[in-house]
């Protein structure tokens, strides 16, 4: 086995700042890739803030903001293959828009509606996890059970700062590094559980110093340069592919709107430091860097930026045009062979409803 | 069980066994004896010591498309993986709207009697049963424990089959050779009667047949066998017949698995009892230190003692 070191202590960054730090550069995109992951980052934005114009409409349900973790997001899931799979968290609710699954879907999931709820296979898209942290042992056993398949597919797991206080984190982990399963266990750092900061969580030096005491490498990456998370991704790819097992990712970036809709940050948080922070966001960032290099037109922009909108249009009058969910879905999917009380309780239910 | 497990393996190559000390130790109480050397490391899995892991991982083993059978140490070990079965277990097939399946078997020693330490004797049914998505199955003979587990791993739901301790002990019974199923929702009755029905399951079958032959009474027996789904039909044949019913259960009494019994007599078959439904249980109490365990345990003299009132009702 590989020796593991210590975690990086340097976050890898691409993406420069026009100015003092110079742009880098990645192997093996070209342009069609770059303008695919720009096309990515501004379909995720414009659904987020489309999602919370939505709730504010009553259109939706409470809904948690990923405003600024864009980058994380797209830049990873664009180094995994179709057949891999994707354990998101409800930070990573819009994640499956990556897969081609309709926005209609994912709104219909915040609005309540059981048009919202999919089928994995469809997309190698497990269901969104509400409780922290505990779909980390669901992403290590798909792993290691397609690795003791012999199958090529790896999975990916998200969560945030504070799921690695978590049981089932640590569980997970363990699992994934025991079994060598082919996992990338991503830790989109945006420093902050709600109210509680970081220096709060734990006081470990940095997250990734974790992956030592589990035997995995650990890699830290500026999780708003969407184009070190593409690489750091695509290593951990690589490393899971080739049998390494898994790698953990701490992706370092900053929450600049409230944890969801229903949460007023400014009780807890520097207002000023947030605004600070939404100057280098994740979207802008990357998209000064394409027209630093020459790749990205204004026509270029406000036709993406068309299309996300078009999509949302669409997604949000098809989640809205569902008919009322019937009661008896109450009584289905729970078990593939139910027990008889549920037709006895929905014919009695049937029965008061029909009058 | 480990026949069981022996002949499951064997049957389907998707199934697999993990747990605590279940491949090289052959498990605690060596129900996985031999799998290891039969079947290899892959689909006998000494897993880390993390219950909720366990659970969790076999989850994702699902979606991989496995059928895991879970090893539970012992009943109160089983707790830390209740936020996976709560969240995840009996919830994920809903939630992908009957797209997935997650055919998984949680099984585990469980109950009291055996002058165990402290949290070795619990017995958690009503937990596990009060889960949305979950069966749950307790064998109270050697055949059924076979034909329980079997049903377990082969049905499409996760199911959760608890081994009553005092049974691997001390029952002694012929178990068919093989291919053996009992179905899920079936009981069966124990000893038939028309007096006075006593309903038990798992080590408490035992303690409800001595307290029917001890009484001067003819006495029916019924071992619900699984607990979810219950065997309604069979529940209310018996009530029918006797109009009398004792219900057993070695654990706490309140919110216990006899009170959703009772309540069931008390909504479908109040006009056919002939006296009150009584409970002879554990105590509201944690299960105790083992040296008077036996004053905690439902005893053949305390059913004994409900079922005679009961009859002078």
């Amino acid at each position: 086995m590989a020796q593991v070191l210590p975690a990086e202590r340097d976050l890898r960054r691409v993406i420069g700042d026009g100015e003092s730090v110079p742009d880098g550069e990645v192997d093996g995109l070209d342009e069609s890739d770059f303008l695919e992951l720009y096309r990515s980052l501004v379909l995720l934005r414009t659904y987020d803030e489309r999602s919370v114009v939505y709730h504010s409409q009553g259109r939706i349900g409470t809904y948690a903001i990923f405003w600024n973790h864009e980058a994380m997001q797209a830049g990873s899931a664009y180094a995994l293959a179709r057949d891999d799979w994707i354990f998101p968290s409800y930070r990573e609710s819009a994640i499956g828009l990556l897969r081609g699954m309709p926005p209609s879907t994912v709104l219909s999931w915040w609005r309540g509606h059981p048009a919202g709820w999919w089928n994995p296979r469809d997309y190698n898209v497990a269901s969104i996890c509400v409780p922290i942290g505990t779909h980390v042992p669901h992403a290590a056993g798909l792993a290691w059970g397609k690795r003791l398949k012999g199958e090529s597919a790896i999975a990916i797991v998200y969560f945030g700062d504070g799921a690695t206080s978590e049981g089932s984190f640590h569980e997970g982990a363990n699992f994934a590094a025991v079994m060598r399963a082919p996992l990338i266990l991503f830790c989109n750092n945006n420093q902050w559980a709600i109210s509680t900061p970081l220096a709060a969580q734990t006081r470990a030096e940095t997250l990734a110093d974790k992956a030592v005491g589990y035997g995995m490498p650990g890699l830290r990456v500026d999780g708003t340069d969407v184009l070190a998370v593409y690489e750091a991704t695509r290593e951990a790819v690589e490393r899971a592919r080739a049998g390494e097992g898994p790698t953990f990712i701490e992706a370092v970036s900053y929450r600049v709107a409230p944890h969801a809709t229903a949460d007023d940050q400014s009780a807890y948080i520097d207002l000023e430091r947030v605004e600070e922070e939404r100057k280098r966001e994740c979207v802008g960032r990357y998209e000064g860097y394409l027209r630093r290099l020459g790749l990205l037109t204004d026509e270029q922009v406000a036709q993406i930026r068309a299309e996300a909108a078009d999509a949302m249009r669409a997604g949000i009058a098809l989640a809205e045009a569902e008919p009322a969910p019937d009661a008896g879905l109450l009584f289905e999917h729970a078990y593939v062979d139910p027990p008889p009380s549920f037709a006895r309780d929905l014919a009695e239910l049937r029965r008061i409803l029909d009058r | 069980m480990n026949d069981c497990l022996h002949v499951e393996l064997e049957r389907d190559e998707s199934v697999m066994v993990m747990g605590e000390d279940v491949g090289r130790a052959g498990g605690v109480f060596r129900a996985t004896a031999g799998l290891l050397d039969r079947f290899g490391a892959d689909r006998c899995v000494d897993t880390p010591l993390a219950e909720a892991g366990i659970l969790g991982t076999a989850v994702g083993l699902c979606m991989a498309g496995w059928r895991p059978v879970c090893e539970m140490q012992y009943d109160a070990f089983s707790y830390p993986s209740f936020e996976q079965l709560i969240n995840h277990v009996g919830r994920y097939r809903w939630r992908t709207g009957g797209g997935m399946e997650f055919p998984i078997t949680i099984r585990m020693p469980y109950g009291g009697g055996v002058r165990a330490p402290e949290l070795h004797d619990d017995s958690p049914e009503a937990y596990y049963v009060h889960t949305p998505g979950i069966k749950v199955a307790i064998p109270s003979t050697p055949a059924d424990a076979k034909g329980l587990l079997a049903a377990a791993i082969r049905d499409p739901d996760p199911v959760v089959v608890l081994e009553p301790k005092l049974v691997y002990r001390t029952a002694r019974g012929d178990v068919p050779d093989g291919e053996h199923v009992v179905p899920l929702g079936k009981a069966r009755l124990a000893r038939e009667g028309s007096d006075l029905t006593i309903v038990a399951y798992g080590s408490m079958v035992g303690v409800a047949e001595g307290a029917a032959g001890a009484l001067d009474a003819s006495v029916e027996v019924l071992d619900l066998r699984t607990l979810k789904p219950i065997d309604e039909e069979a529940l209310l044949a018996t009530a029918g017949k006797t109009g009398r019913v004792v219900i057993v259960q070695e654990a706490p009494r309140t919110c216990g698995y006899a009170a959703e019994v009772a309540a069931i007599l008390a909504e479908k078959a109040i006009l056919d009892l002939h006296g009150p439904i009584l409970r002879v249980t554990g105590y509201d109490v944690p299960y105790p230190y083992w040296q008077i365990e036996d004053a905690y345990m439902p005893s053949v003299e305390r059913v004994v003692d409900a079922a005679q009132r009961l009859l002078d009702f």
